[in-house]
């Protein structure tokens, strides 16, 4: 028998874990409480209880016999026209921490063409060895010649760990590869951490929009598979003095048996990318129409800023989607994010609340941004903003 | 064209709040929905049967309650719709959904594509796409904000993908998976019409009796890779912001620009 | 005894706040703002089906019940005012009513593409100086050959600048006028084509201000006889079978409003901070969110018996009136205590609230004012008014019937 258990003698019908299960599952019947359908075994309740009176059992599962045999961290670095991506750098940095908790090796998998730079590069980050795989098929990327050959370098050398960033890519190789190899993956991750007794690695992810936190295991497959979520790392010191081994790889997947073909890329020009801006300033619903973002959008050319969103400006149609910040839009971690006229929903706070300094601009003093903000001013966005870029443009003599 | 949409029921997130006395989620009142995702994906199965012929079959795998969303997407005009429901189902995680998911999907062939939402907003994995396509053996086409070109003669596809720099061009061959972002189009109402036919047809359930050829090992909890073992919540953030105060705009301009030039932020 | 709404009612209510909340609510604000009524919102609503909701599938219609119509007032209205005020005046006065009055010829020449949305109609009994008391309508129709010859002039008729056909009525017997009889009047189908028609709009309403309200003209309008509704003579009875639908329609969308005001009310009364607590603590708030409560069940209540008696095909004018008279009355109290609750913010229009109020009071006053409700009320009680039977009833709602194709 497998599944949340409610031992009977012991339930007190107190209620606690009610509230907790993010499902709705649970409910009291007389004086015990039961279990619906909807429950996915995720054990907020147990935690919840009061008199220990509920159990996930798990099964056991098969475990792969040779666990033991798995070691090291691996870490894909991810390119784009020849330019290794700085969630990349941050995945190393992570990479090196656990590898050296494990007492273990750090490998950096670089897939592409005419990359060997991105190699070294890794060496630098870090990497006591590189597989690097260099072919013209690989120039750019596409999922199957990159999760087979990555698939390959898996079952031969037999990692531990292998994250990668959950950019488009990360997630779109990531899932592939995991399911090829019947692993365990964990999306997004926002923390990484090793369980000193089991040496598991204990991977922390936000659900339900970030309003609850998850703490996920892999204890019978390897590798261990993450990806983790942009920004949320520092990228580490690069050190030139550093050395490790390149081993040169041969790509496995003829262009030939390769189902896609990529005609061309268009790349969004002239805007910043919300995700790798150092500055955002955010217009919400209090900048009350498509006119409305026009301070918006002069105060972040000042600073060099991209332009967000939240959620009821883009459903407002006063800005494209692309714009928006939350759960259903971007997650960013910007060194400087300027809310005006933001009121701070739930789903707004999870895209935007790990930046740095958050400046809140709001008429309401009450608005629940002011909680979450490093600097609050209470005022009116259309007096404030043009102030603010004003007094900008002449600090920064742009 | 055979176009299969896979559908999650989740609660309505942005609905979701959060009892400050006690951290924890309030539930109460917060509705299910199709997963906002993948009605983009249902919309898009619509139109290809509305440009080629053929039918959308919508695909869900979840407890008895998500026959509501299937429901949902009939009123929309799928045409069929089959429940994966079973005890013996809960608790999958993604790689178990897949692998259950693309078992299902076995015995719906022939099919010339299956859509997907690119993540369940009370999940935000986005990996169960990529696990079918990858059970099945066929390519994966993410992030796809539209399709240019599709040709079920010629098994062609030409689609543009959402990605972080811009906007990629690929061509593929069909049968693929696709999954969309919420740029591709603008999902339709149901229609009464739709809506009548939904109340009045009879969803297939299948359980795991449904399908023989899956293993057993490899479903629910027990197939499930990955496990929770823990949940909380975040802590709050401080609540402490500093209110600047100053008597007009140019003066709080003024100090806010001293503070973010201190801090290095700009 | 069943108080679970239907899958299909579930489905339908969701469908209707769906639409509302993407097609109609990112635009409210604006149209309040600027007092314009956003005319593509027509098209929309007909592509969903909407404009003829209710109606036989045979008419172009939807082939939904009563009940589903209104939901779909709750839902409208739950956003704004305005747009619910489209379905009372097209389907509620003017469809249904040629659904249970109208000929077979007429029924095909004006119901089918009103249902489809083709064509937009309201409804012409109020004039400059005849409300309540309808029998004192001064509009005029007099014979001419094969023709009827309208003068007259209609006041405060929503979507008058909009609709392409106008349901009025008028004297056909000056004699009967001079006394009062009731039995004079006559109802009209007419075009906006027609020569000697002319409409315009009303601005400065306290509320709908994203609505169209406006007055209609006839200067000597010909109109053939084939477009009188009913049989000369008939027209206050055609005129009060239509209120029963129309009220239907209101209340519906009264109880809309409420929700809108009591779920506006919790949110605030949760986020906003008072004395060291969420002002929801402060039990004099907690009072006013409970009267909500009340008011919204009870006005739901009364809503939902009266669309079962309509499905059902009996007369209910009495419990319409009463659901027209509660729901109103009482969205126009919980809109100044969703204000209240708010408090200056209430009173600004950053927040939606004070929309609300100024959008209660005009169906307190409108399709029977909260006083001629309380009379029909005491009328009833006391044995004064009873029902008499119709010689067209609107017919019991039968989904076979009503979903057949032509």
């Amino acid at each position: 028998m497998s599944g949340l258990i409610v031992l009977a003698e012991r339930c007190t019908a107190c209620g606690s874990c009610l509230g907790v299960c993010p499902f709705g599952a649970l409910s009291l019947e007389g004086d015990t409480v039961v279990v619906g359908d909807q429950c996915n075994l995720c054990g907020a309740c147990v935690d919840a209880c009061p008199s220990e009176a509920l159990r996930v059992e798990r099964p056991e599962a098969t475990a792969e016999p040779d666990q033991a045999t798995y070691r090291g961290v691996w870490v894909w670095v991810e390119q784009f026209q020849g330019r290794a991506c700085t969630i990349s750098w941050e995945m190393m940095g992570q990479g090196r921490r656990l590898a050296d908790e494990l007492g273990v090796a750090l490998t950096a998998c670089v897939l592409g063409h005419d990359v060997g730079h991105i190699a070294r590069e890794a060496i630098t980050y870090g990497a006591e060895r590189v597989f690097l795989v260099d072919d013209p098929t690989l120039a750019v990327y596409r999922t199957d010649p990159y999760a087979a050959v990555l698939v390959h370098l898996v079952r031969e050398h037999r990692p531990e760990i292998f994250l990668l960033g959950a950019s488009a890519r990360g997630r779109d190789l990531a899932g592939a590869v995991a399911t090829d190899l019947h692993t365990g993956l964990t999306a997004d991750c926002t923390g990484l951490d090793i369980d000193p007794e089991t040496r598991l690695l204990r991977q922390t992810r936000p659900a339900f929009g970030g309003n609850i936190m998850a703490t996920i295991i892999c204890p019978k497959h390897r590798p261990q598979m993450a990806t983790v979520r942009h920004r949320v790392f520092e990228v580490p010191p690069a050190d030139e003095s550093r050395s490790g081994q390149i081993v040169h790889v041969p790509a496995i997947m003829p262009e030939e048996r390769i189902a896609c073909r990529v005609a061309d890329f268009v790349l969004e020009s002239g805007q910043v990318n919300l995700a790798d801006a150092r500055i955002i300033v955010t217009g919400g619903r209090g900048v009350g129409g498509p006119e409305g973002f026009e301070p918006i959008r002069e105060l972040a050319e000042v600073l060099g800023g991209a332009v967000g969103a939240s959620r009821a400006a883009v459903d407002a149609g006063w800005i494209p989607y692309a714009h928006q910040v939350g759960q259903t839009g971007r997650t960013v971690k910007p060194d400087l994010y300027i809310a005006c006229g933001v009121s701070g929903a739930i789903q707004h706070l999870a895209g935007m609340q790990t930046s740095k300094v958050i400046v809140a601009i709001n008429k309401d003093p009450e608005a629940p941004i002011f909680n979450v903000a490093t600097y609050g001013i209470v005022g009116d966005l259309f007096q404030i903003v043009p102030a603010l870029t004003a007094e900008f443009r002449r600090r920064l003599a742009r | 064209m055979h176009a299969i949409v896979c559908i999650k029921q989740v609660p309505d997130t942005t609905e979701v709040r959060i009892n400050p006395e006690t951290n924890t989620l309030i539930r109460e009142g917060v509705a299910s929905i199709i997963n906002p995702f993948d009605t983009y994906a249902i919309e898009e199965g619509l139109r290809l049967k509305e440009r080629f012929g053929g039918k959308v079959t919508v695909l869900s795998m979840g407890p008895p309650q998500a026959r509501e969303a299937l429901k949902e997407a009939v009123a929309m005009g799928a045409d069929e719709a089959i429940l994966l429901t079973d005890k013996a189902f809960a608790g999958s995680d993604t790689w178990a959904t897949a692998y259950t998911l693309s078992w299902a999907i076995r015995h719906l062939t022939p099919f010339d594509i299956i859509l997907c939402g690119k993540q369940a907003i009370d999940g935000d994995t986005g990996q169960v796409g990529p696990g079918i396509a990858r059970q099945l053996q066929i390519p994966q086409l993410t992030y796809v904000s539209r399709v240019l070109e599709i040709d079920p003669e010629s098994a062609h596809i030409r689609v543009e993908r959402l990605l972080e720099e811009g906007r990629e061009i690929v061509d593929c061959s069909l049968p693929a998976l696709l999954t969309v972002v919420k740029d591709i189009n603008q999902p339709r109402y149901p229609t009464f019409m739709g809506i009548r036919r939904a109340t009045r047809m009879e969803i297939p359930v299948w359980d795991s009796q449904a399908l023989p050829e899956a293993n057993p090992e490899y479903l629910g909890l027990r197939g499930s890779p990955t496990q929770v073992v823990r949940i909380f919540h975040p802590p709050a953030r401080s609540g402490q912001a500093t209110l600047l105060t100053g008597d007009t705009p140019a003066q709080l301009a003024a100090q806010l620009a001293d503070r973010l030039l201190a801090d290095k932020v700009i | 005894m069943d108080f679970a709404l239907s899958e299909e009612h579930q489905m339908v209510q969701r469908m209707v706040r769906d639409f509302a909340a993407r097609e109609i609510a990112p635009n409210v604000k604006e149209h309040d703002r600027r007092q314009t009524f956003d005319r593509s919102i027509l098209p929309r609503m007909a592509a969903q089906g909407l404009l003829g909701i209710c109606l036989p599938v045979r008419y172009g219609g939807a082939g939904m019940d009563f009940v589903s119509l209104g939901l779909a007032c709750e839902e409208l209205e739950y956003v704004d005012t305005a747009y619910r005020v489209i379905l009372s005046v097209h389907v509620g006065l003017n469809g249904l009513t040629l659904l249970q009055w109208g000929t077979e010829e007429q029924k095909q020449r004006y119901l089918v593409p009103q249902s489809l949305g083709e064509k937009i109609a309201t409804y012409g009994l109020t004039e400059p100086s005849a409300g309540s008391d309808a029998i004192g309508i001064q509009s005029t129709a007099r014979r001419e050959g094969d023709h009827w010859v309208l003068n007259g002039e209609k006041m405060w008729i929503s979507l008058a600048d909009v609709a392409d056909n106008f349901l009025v009525f008028a004297w056909t017997d000056q004699e009967k006028k001079r006394a009062r009889d009731h039995t004079g009047m006559s109802a009209f189908i007419i075009e906006r084509g027609f020569p000697g028609v002319q409409t315009g709009t009303i601005h400065g309403k306290l509320g709908v201000r994203a609505g169209n309200t406006g007055w209609i003209s006839m200067k000597d309008v010909p109109v053939p006889s084939e477009n009188m509704l009913g049989r000369e003579g008939e027209g206050f009875y055609i005129a009060m079978s239509a209120l029963d639908n129309g009220r239907y329609t209101v209340a519906w969308g009264a109880t809309g409003l409420i929700r809108a005001c009591l779920d506006a009310s919790v949110r605030y009364a949760r986020e906003r901070q008072a004395f060291g607590v969420e002002i929801g603590r402060h039990e004099l708030v907690q009072q006013m969110i409970a009267n909500m409560q009340l008011k919204y069940d009870t006005a739901r209540l009364l809503c939902l018996r009266a669309g079962w008696l309509k499905n059902q095909g009996i007369r209910n004018t009495r419990e319409t009136s009463l659901a027209k008279w509660h729901a109103t009355v009482s969205s126009f109290e919980c809109a100044a205590d969703a204000v209240e609750i708010h408090g200056a913010y209430g009173y600004s229009d950053e927040y939606d609230v004070e929309r609300f109020l100024r959008n209660s009071k005009g169906a307190v006053i409108y399709e029977g004012s909260r006083e001629i409700q309380q009379l029909i009320q005491a009328q009833y009680a006391l044995g004064y008014r009873k029902d008499r039977p119709l010689r067209c009833e609107m017919p019991a709602y039968d989904p076979v019937a009503w979903q057949q194709e032509a």
